[in-house]
């Protein structure tokens, strides 16, 4: 066997911005009008991209590899050429052994059917035979925490339940790579972190997992190497810490990114009363103000804030729906301002500031960019860890009786 | 082809689990449970009756038990042809989810369409055998052809879903052409009415191999003689040349399934 879990070479794929042609009836003048150009290795056309553009890399077994990069930087679209779901359009792929993509827990879940019956389902559907589910089963259960629900339609648990479920399902595959892309951000925080336990234990099995999150933190502690992706390409490869600090380093370019939602996030700005930005005394009042634009009809459209320290703990997080305010839905080409006025009362460092774009009630993400803007907040006073408690020193002295005192003197 | 066979004999737990939740879902949610796969059977054959009647008055000839038996043996399998076809032709599209999601063998999506239709059938199946002694059909040596009758039809419905299912992807206006043609074949083929009725111009309706399998299944059962050994060749073949090059196709135009869907 190679030596080798994955090997890409050179891939590359085409993608079309834009409407295609879905009925027959745009199909006769295309047809026609690629008959007169012809296809195959052409140049792009202006609607076409790469949205994989040369992407050479190897994998060996039991390396724990974690992707980052912006939205709409390829991460996806790179798992799904792993997972052989997409064919490059140029370029060889080598896949040595079992992989089991998550791409979406609960893929195939029934809203009609028990989460027995669903388990069973997804789990075939996810390549397990219905013995091994059988054997797993009052496991799979059990690590969902579902004992009493199991035999409920799916249409009536909670979304947080569902997900659970979804997730331990899929955790229970014994894959030889494991493909892993944002599905650990379901439930609860607990859950969360029962899920990269379960994730951590696969990989010491001699698994080779591929993870891609927004979650920094987690990439971080789980993956040795990491890849950060930019506009199709691979712009750093190495040690983990390495790669998400060169992606924190390259700011979001806001405008002229693709989105896939109907809003984005067009400026981010944090700056004190007097226009300055970037650098902060701990505890002065900052505002912080977000432009969006709809790019076609956006409702419910709410503003997310996140602020992640350099060890990317998220150390505050915020938004325009949980501060009371209703969200704005916007018609194409409408533009809205949201500005949050706080108080940085943050220990002395760096901090990342992400912005989301979110719809709440249908769990909607329209735009996300991390980091939009970092900024380094000073304080008069030497202190460490994420908050500010603006500490004074008030009194420090010895109080022991003087018995005590004097025998400690002799 | 080999190929994709060995794919689906890889996959067959898969394919069973699909068919298994279409049935599952089917049932669950119809007010009618199973009444569902006889209805559709019992109002074809009503319309059978409707039109023999209306043609009975014109000709002259009076309607015969056996006519009715004959009606109720094609509605059968028409209205499996219909339904597997119906699902089958939204097989993809219905299940974007997965097929953008996860990675298996996308022929299992109309297959199963196709087998949870047969179930249907079968499920149907029992009525009909109880109903058939009524309009006078007894037990006949010549019923030994049924099995290949049906192994053709459901090889052609195959096909058909197979190339429907695909095309359905990329052009979503397909869905409604089949719509639109599976209302009206009904009058292309003979459900209702005898092939013979068309005198000679009877072959050109047999050019439909679905035709030929109601034209035979009629003929063994009801009338007890063996179908038109002929006809039944060429629908063999046609069913085989149709379901190979409907998964050969499919299988071509498959890499690009997620990312046109």
């Amino acid at each position: 066997m190679s030596e080798y879990a994955l090997r890409m070479q050179n891939v590359y794929k085409r993608f079309r911005r834009g409407e295609k042609h879905d009925s027959l009836r745009d199909l006769v003048p295309s047809l026609v009008k690629r008959a007169v150009r012809g296809d195959r290795e052409r140049a792009l056309a202006p609607e076409e991209f790469w949205v994989l553009n040369d992407i050479s890399f190897d994998l060996r077994r039991g390396e724990t590899l974690g992707i980052v990069g912006h939205n709409g930087a390829g991460k996806s679209t790179m798992l799904k050429h792993l997972s052989g779901i997409m064919e490059p359009t140029r370029g060889s792929i080598e896949v040595n052994g079992r992989l089991s993509a998550l791409i979406e827990v609960g893929a195939g879940f029934h809203p009609d059917l028990t989460g027995r019956e669903n388990v069973f389902l997804n789990g075939v559907i996810l390549g397990m035979t219905r013995q091994e589910i059988k054997r797993k089963f009052d496991e799979i259960v059990a690590f969902a925490e579902l004992e009493d629900f199991i035999d409920t339609p799916v249409k009536r648990y909670s979304s947080g339940m569902f997900a659970r479920l979804g997730f331990s399902v899929a955790a229970h595959l014994e894959p030889d790579i494991l493909v892993i892309d944002e599905v650990l951000s379901v439930g609860d925080f607990a859950f969360q972190r029962k899920g990269l336990d379960k994730m951590r234990a696969v990989a010491k099995g001699g698994a080779t997992v591929i993870f891609v999150s927004h979650n920094l933190q987690a990439v971080a502690e789980f993956c040795e190497r990491g890849i950060l992706l930019e506009r199709g390409r691979v712009i750093e490869d190495g040690p983990t810490d390495q790669v998400v600090r060169r992606y924190l380093d390259t700011a979001a370019v806001h405008s002229d990114r693709q989105v896939a939602g109907p809003a984005r996030i067009t400026r981010t700005t944090i700056s004190t009363a007097d226009g300055q930005t970037g650098r902060f005394i701990a505890g002065q009042p900052a505002r912080i103000s977000v432009s969006v634009e709809a790019l076609s009809r956006a409702e419910k459209v709410a503003v997310v804030l996140d602020v992640f320290n350099t060890d990317f703990y998220e150390v505050f997080n915020t938004s325009s729906e949980r501060l009371g305010q209703e969200p704005v839905s916007l018609d194409p080409g409408q533009r809205a301002e949201c500005t949050f006025d706080v108080e940085l009362n943050l220990g002395p460092g760096t901090y990342y500031l992400g912005v989301y774009l979110y719809r709440y009630d249908i769990q909607r993400e329209y735009d996300h960019i991390f980091p939009a803007t970092s900024f380094v907040v000073t304080s008069d006073r030497d202190t460490r860890g994420a908050a500010n408690l603006f500490p004074v020193l008030s009194r420090y002295a010895v109080i022991a009786p003087p018995e005590l005192a004097r025998r400690v003197a002799n | 082809m080999i190929e994709a066979i060995k794919e689906i004999a890889r996959n067959r737990e898969l394919l069973y689990m699909i068919t298994w939740r279409e049935i599952r879902i089917r049932y669950k949610q119809s007010v009618m449970g199973l009444l569902w796969a006889i209805l559709m059977p019992l109002i074809i054959t009503g319309a059978g009756i409707m039109v023999r009647i209306v043609a009975a008055k014109v000709s002259g000839n009076p309607i015969t038990s056996a006519d009715i038996g004959g009606i109720g043996i094609k509605a059968l399998p028409w209205a499996f042809f219909v339904s597997a076809l119906r699902f089958g032709t939204t097989s993809l599209t219905g299940n974007s989810n997965l097929v953008t999601k996860i990675k298996f063998p996308r022929l299992l999506f109309p297959l199963s369409s196709v087998l949870t239709s047969l179930f249907d059938m079968a499920i149907a199946f029992p009525v009909l055998v109880l109903l058939l002694p009524l309009s006078g059909v007894r037990f006949a040596a010549t019923m030994v052809w049924i099995p290949a009758l049906l192994v053709t039809l459901v090889m052609f419905t195959a096909g058909l879903s197979i190339l429907f299912a695909a095309a359905n992807l990329f052009f979503r206006d397909i869905k409604y052409i089949v719509e639109v043609i599976l209302t009206f074949a009904i009058f292309f083929t003979p459900v209702l009415y005898d092939a013979s009725l068309a005198g000679k111009w009877r072959w050109v309706l047999m050019l439909n191999p679905v035709a030929v399998v109601l034209d035979g299944l009629q003929a063994t059962i009801v009338r007890m003689r063996p179908p038109d050994v002929a006809w039944l060749a060429y629908s063999a073949v046609a069913a085989t040349l149709l379901l190979c090059g409907g998964v050969v196709f499919f299988r071509r135009l498959e890499p690009r399934f997620a990312e046109s869907i």
